[in-house]
């Protein structure tokens, strides 16, 4: 009796499962197919659930509209020496459509946010862990509370800092606060914490440094979590519309989503471009969550504090 | 140092040293563009702070906070912040909860599966999700108006995000949709680690599935819960890409959170400092709430 009533809450689960897995599907769906939707079939007051007819209209607009050249090296810290704090370019590559170079923008503050996030995190995650200094408590509460605030909050102070820093309207402006925010830090600690202290103890017996104690023994137990951590972060902040919108604002500058988001405000009412861009912009990042979701998952469990 | 009575001092030295140079790296950025803005908020919060070369701060005390308190724009996106918080917090919990419950006893592959579809609205992008959510609810072309008018519930086409009664709510809803991700695989990860021999020996017992939930399962995921809880509110106290690029805070100011309103008075206002003061309002809300659940949790333990 028991067993026939769990078996029909069983197909139940499921059968709701399935529908509201479908309605979660369906967004994405709708911009995929949306993108390839002649204006006719966009604009109908009767939704056309599959393409009748499929173009690629969209995306050679999309591709038209803006111009910009594919890289531009700028001389570093030259914006210190010019008088209206720009950069001196060193190196600009031949024009593509604007779409590319936003794409290109965001891969390059993606990759280099993570670098730096898994580097300096991997770092302090492993000293908070394994060493027994003073001050170690101080440190870890004040990244424990700077977690529990909205880091939106400090927009206006950031805005101010980066202008006085002479880096705004640059991706350092949107890299280093994504460095600076201390989740990484807490979840290479917790990884940290499995480093049996054995082994450090017998490195430090034979006389290791502390550097070669860390590359040696440390880093290779924790990889999972630099893994982890490295796929966190780069999904994140390529995600992080927030920090791109207040930082960036030259239209060379702008990363996908801001691309995006600025035709949108402009072309409100073409929804095949704008779904041709949310496209472009929604892809690549899908296709690495979808590739590398294990790790992700990792990352995202650790993180949560334990008990 | 009470527990390095062991270590000899010069180890501690050692040991100090080398953890301040592995910390340096890490809090150079940290103390850089984390606690020196967060610092320069609460600081600046107290001065009459606006743009320009030469505008000089003056200092107002506590008047920033005393304009906010009078401010009807402000006090409205305080309260729609309050509705979010209120409404999202509590569905995005049970849901997540129920979800995981559920696929956690399919096979790994279809649990697996599942828990990527859940979490695709969030590494789909605030701006991919919204535009296109922008024209689902678009007034004319949209499929809610379609769906609602064949199905007889609604005669004539609603402007959802243009009309003050629905705006907030539609937010609410994809707000939603972006929220859940996590929380089902944090409960999937957590309903994993389950004492089974606790939940087996009750099953002997002729314990329903229901008692077994609340009875075993409930207070061993208490610690997941509570998490998920504090991530879910300070995530819905920021919730600001929806309503810039849904409605910029309008019609009328009814959809105005407070994250978007400082927004608004840094970049169209240029009043920092009483922008700051909002944010630290922010700041002390947040942590009262996150203090009160987790006491809360604590206590229920």
């Amino acid at each position: 009796m028991r067993n026939r009533k769990s078996m029909a809450y069983r197909v139940f689960a499921l059968v709701m499962v399935v529908i509201l897995a479908i309605l979660f599907t369906f967004p994405l769906y709708w911009i995929i197919t949306g993108s390839f939707k002649t204006g006719k079939q966009i604009n109908s007051t009767t939704p056309v659930w599959w393409p009748t007819e499929w173009t690629l209209k969209n995306y050679e607009k999309l591709m038209s509209k803006f111009k910009a050249p594919l890289w531009e090296l700028p001389v570093p810290f030259s914006q210190y020496f010019t008088e209206d704090g720009s950069l001196t370019i060193a190196s600009t590559g031949p024009t593509v459509p604007a779409a590319i170079r936003w794409l290109l923008n965001t891969v390059w503050m993606a990759v280099a946010s993570m670098l730096l996030t898994c580097l300096t995190a991997a770092l302090a995650g492993y000293a908070l862990a394994k060493k027994r200094f003073v001050g170690r408590t101080v440190v870890f509460t004040l990244i424990v509370c700077a977690m529990a605030l909205p880091k939106q909050v400090i927009l206006i102070p950031l805005i101010r800092e980066m202008s006085s820093l002479k880096l705004y309207n640059t991706m350092s402006a949107v890299v280093y606060p994504i460095v600076g925010w201390p989740f990484g830090v807490f979840l290479m600690k917790q990884f940290a914490e499995g480093i049996p202290g054995e082994m450090m103890e017998a490195a430090r017996i034979d006389g290791a440094s502390e550097l070669k104690t860390f590359t040696a023994i440390a880093y290779p137990m924790i990889k999972p979590g630099v893994g982890a951590l490295a796929i966190f972060t780069f999904i994140s902040s390529w995600n992080d519309y927030f920090m791109q919108l207040i930082m960036l604002s030259s239209t060379k500058n702008l990363t996908i989503s801001l691309g995006i988001a600025n035709m949108q405000a402009e072309n409100s009412t073409d929804f095949g471009l704008i779904m041709a861009g949310a496209a472009f912009a929604a892809v690549p990042i899908i296709i690495v969550f979808v590739i590398f979701q294990k790790y992700f998952t990792k990352g995202i469990t650790m993180g949560a504090v334990k008990g | 140092m009470g527990k390095s009575t062991g270590m000899s001092r010069a180890l501690v030295r050692r040991e100090t040293i080398a953890g301040y140079l592995f910390l340096l790296p890490s809090l150079f950025f940290f103390v850089t563009f984390v606690v020196y803005p967060m610092f320069m908020c609460i600081f600046t919060s107290f001065f009459d702070s606006n743009m320009g070369k030469n505008a000089v701060d003056t200092f107002i005390g506590f008047g920033n906070y005393k304009e906010l308190l009078q401010d009807k724009v402000f006090l409205g996106a305080l309260k729609n912040t309050l509705i979010i918080v209120v409404v999202s917090v509590p569905t995005v919990c049970a849901f997540s909860l129920w979800v995981a419950s559920a696929i956690t006893d399919m096979k790994p592959a279809l649990t697996s599966a599942f828990r990527v579809i859940f979490y695709l609205p969030v590494v789909t992008g605030s701006v991919a999700v919204t535009v296109v959510w922008k024209w689902m609810y678009n007034n004319y072309y949209g499929i809610f108006n379609y769906l609602f008018k064949s199905a007889g519930i609604i005669e004539k086409n609603i402007n959802w995000l243009g009309d003050a009664k629905y705006a907030l709510w539609c937010i609410i809803l994809i707000l939603f949709t972006t929220s859940v991700g996590q929380p089902i695989v944090l409960y999937v990860s957590a309903l994993g680690n389950v004492d089974h021999s606790l939940v087996e020996a009750a099953e002997v017992d002729g314990a329903t599935r229901t008692q077994v939930f609340w009875k075993i399962k409930w207070a061993q995921i208490m610690p997941t819960t509570l998490y998920i809880l504090i991530i879910t509110t300070i995530n819905s106290f920021q919730c600001f890409a929806l309503i810039q690029l849904l409605t910029s805070g309008g019609p009328n100011h009814s959809t105005d959170t407070i994250m978007y309103y400082i927004y608004y008075t840094a970049f169209k206002l240029y009043r920092y400092g009483y922008g700051n003061a909002m944010g630290v309002v922010l700041m002390i809300i947040i942590a009262v709430l996150s203090a009160i659940q987790f006491k809360l949790g604590q206590t229920s333990d």
